[in-house]
């Protein structure tokens, strides 16, 4: 039901969502080829990563050359926010929520640095250079070894620390 | 006044019957008096001023408001538009009606507004569908369309209220990051039916135009329910801020989630983790523990009239007057109370009251100069009622030391308000 009646005032949308069944087809087919520019997800499980490597090694003089910045020498933090770990996240009262403490999967990071940083030019790092940043992040975050290559096999390996620490509000919903 | 109109009061410091102003009519109307920001005037022999004797402007092809109403504005946290987040703040106690105007809706842009040329705009439904398919602009005005009034409310609206102390602030800092608009487009579900789902599909990871393309994850029955892709926002096309040309819209869920200048839909069985859904938009709880797919933006009301910067302007008799929302279905009942919480009065809901839409409430109030307690509570048709700030944060969490009111400690409080009134008429926000 796309809308529900309130006290009464029937809202007659009812008839809409029939109208609304009958689609006119106006999409245009489009193959992976053509959306693949666009096609940049990256899924939990790894799904949608692109070939190509990284250390924390090849990742240090691209951070301090392209985040430093913003997020400090190191990740320590600046006008854009820290990417190290801080202590135990407890309450609200508790430490700032970094990667090594609350990110819930290892895969969000080589997404969202690839679609979104840096943020002055997103989307202009290769993909080598976004899994060295990742596994440069990693490392300062202590999950994962200094010389653990990142890839499309290695990296949705990567457990992170406060994998279960989360609640789903209204599992209902899903 | 006539006899036999003598309001009743139904609750204790001066709330009167609901039913007072339509029974009252004029004569009863006429005592009322309105909040000012200043002193009032006193009356005037009448002359006929200039503008009654001159022609007036001509009238331009889009109009914009009277220059005396040019601080009507929203409050801005990024002005000058740095490398962080934008947020721009609804003059909700400047406004009234349930229809929020479009330049005065609230914004957050994680960077900036893209300018985007519809004739190139395209939105991808792809994943897992039988026909991944491509749609314009063009292709989509075709389409049947909806219109329905919804509010949208950001998940971290009302932080302040995690604050120790009160944060003296006017309502437009407080809960300024809700606005309620009439949005029409496609609905969502008539896209996928046009590109078919594969029945192992659960979500979908919409994704904006954007410089950072912000993207969330939305479970696919929401989207075959009454997800809608808005073109149009009370008529008009949608304000580059608020996502144009399109975007996804979700009537009652968290406002980050509804992605503006939408450009694809991946059908998938798993959501993404999206960065938004794995850290801002995350719950924390006093266990350590964090709420994750919060989703829906529950019951939830405050008084617009009076609040605080809007000083009572001598005893007599006020309309209170307010909003109440939720995202799980109609406004039922909205009670109002002024001696802080220990006796409560029905208030008088304004028709049309829609599903996931701003109803505004109103009370006569008769304040009699002393002291009180405003405070408004709502109840939904789903059954929840709107909890005191005191049940939230036990349940949720209190800052130990109070932050700027724009800082996001946490996020979807939606317990009461309280405003107090003091001897001189001022409003104060208060805990009670
Ligand atoms: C011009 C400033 C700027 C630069 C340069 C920059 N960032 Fe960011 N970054 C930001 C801002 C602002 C945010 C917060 C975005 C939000 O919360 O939506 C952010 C967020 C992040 C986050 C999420 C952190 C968290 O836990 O909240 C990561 C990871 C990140 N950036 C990585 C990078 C990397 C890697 C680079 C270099 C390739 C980079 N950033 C360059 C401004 C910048």
């Amino acid at each position: 039901m796309f809308t529900r009646k309130c006290l009464g005032i029937g809202l007659v949308m009812s008839a809409s969502v029939a109208y609304a069944a009958d689609s006119p087809n106006l999409g245009t087919p489009v193959t992976p080829a053509d959306i693949a520019a666009w096609d940049i997800s990256i899924l939990p499980d790894g799904r949608g990563l692109p070939a190509g490597s990284g250390t924390a090694a090849q990742g240090a003089p691209i951070y301090a050359q392209k985040c430093a910045a913003c997020h400090g020498e190191n990740g320590k933090g600046g006008t854009a926010s820290a990417l190290l770990p801080r202590g135990p996240v407890t309450s609200i009262n508790g430490a700032e929520r970094t990667i090594g403490n609350f990110w819930p999967v290892s895969t969000t990071l080589f997404d969202y640095i690839r679609r979104a940083m840096p943020w002055q030019q997103p989307k202009t790092l290769t993909n080598d250079e976004v899994y060295a940043l990742t596994a440069y992040l990693l490392v300062l975050n202590k999950v994962i070894g200094e010389s653990d290559v990142m890839n499309a096999e290695t990296l949705p390996k990567v457990r992170m620390p406060n994998r279960d620490g989360f609640i789903v509000r209204f599992p209902g919903k899903m | 006044m006539t006899k036999g109109l003598e309001p009743i009061a139904i609750a204790a410091n001066g709330l009167l019957d609901r039913r007072t102003f339509i029974k009252g009519g004029a004569a009863f109307a006429a005592t009322l008096s309105g909040y000012t920001e200043t002193q009032g005037a006193t009356a005037q022999p009448l002359t006929d001023d200039s503008w009654s004797l001159i022609p007036g402007a001509t009238t331009p092809p889009y109009e914009q408001r009277s220059r005396f109403e040019a601080k009507v504005t929203r409050t801005l946290t990024n002005p000058k538009g740095e490398a962080r987040v934008q947020n721009a703040r609804t003059p909700l106690h400047l406004s009234q009606g349930t229809v929020t105007p479009n330049g005065l809706h609230f914004v957050v842009a994680q960077s900036g507004a893209p300018d985007i040329d519809p004739a190139k705009h395209r939105l991808v439904i792809h994943g897992m569908v039988k026909r991944p398919l491509m749609f314009t602009l063009d292709a989509l005005e075709r389409y049947p369309k909806v219109s329905r009034m919804a509010f949208i409310e950001c998940g971290g609206n009302s932080a302040p209220m995690f604050s120790p102390q009160p944060i003296q602030a006017n309502l437009q800092t407080l809960h300024g990051m809700v606005s309620c608009s009439e949005w029409t487009g496609v609905l969502l579900s008539t896209l996928l039916a046009e590109a078919g789902v594969d029945p192992e599909a659960k979500w979908l990871i919409a994704e904006g135009a954007d410089a950072p393309t912000l993207t969330r994850s939305v479970p696919l029955k929401k989207g075959l329910d009454d997800a809608m892709i808005a073109l149009y926002q009370n008529g008009e096309r949608l304000m580059p801020a608020n996502g144009y040309p399109m975007r996804l819209f979700l009537p009652g869920w968290e406002g980050n989630m509804s992605i503006k200048w939408l450009r694809r839909i991946q059908v998938t069985d798993t959501p993404g983790m999206t960065f938004p859904e794995s850290k801002t938009y995350t719950q924390l709880l006093p266990n350590g523990k964090a709420y994750q797919f919060y989703f829906v933006e529950e019951v939830k009301s405050f008084i617009t009239q009076p609040s605080p910067g809007l000083t009572m302007n001598g005893p007599g008799t006020y309309e209170i007057s307010g909003i109440a929302y939720s995202g799980e279905g109609c406004i039922k009942r909205v009670m109002v109370s002024a001696d802080g919480g220990k006796t409560w009065a029905q208030a008088a809901l304004q028709a049309p009251v829609q599903d996931k839409a701003f109803t505004r409430f109103r009370l006569p109030w008769r304040w009699d100069g002393s002291p009180a307690i405003l405070q408004s509570r709502a109840y939904d048709d789903a059954g929840n009622v709107q909890p005191t700030r005191a049940e939230f944060v036990t349940e949720r969490g209190e800052l130990k030391a109070p932050l700027p009111p724009a800082a996001f400690p946490n996020q979807h409080f939606n317990g009461i308000t309280s405003w107090a009134i003091d001897a001189k008429g001022e409003v104060k926000h208060v805990y009670a």
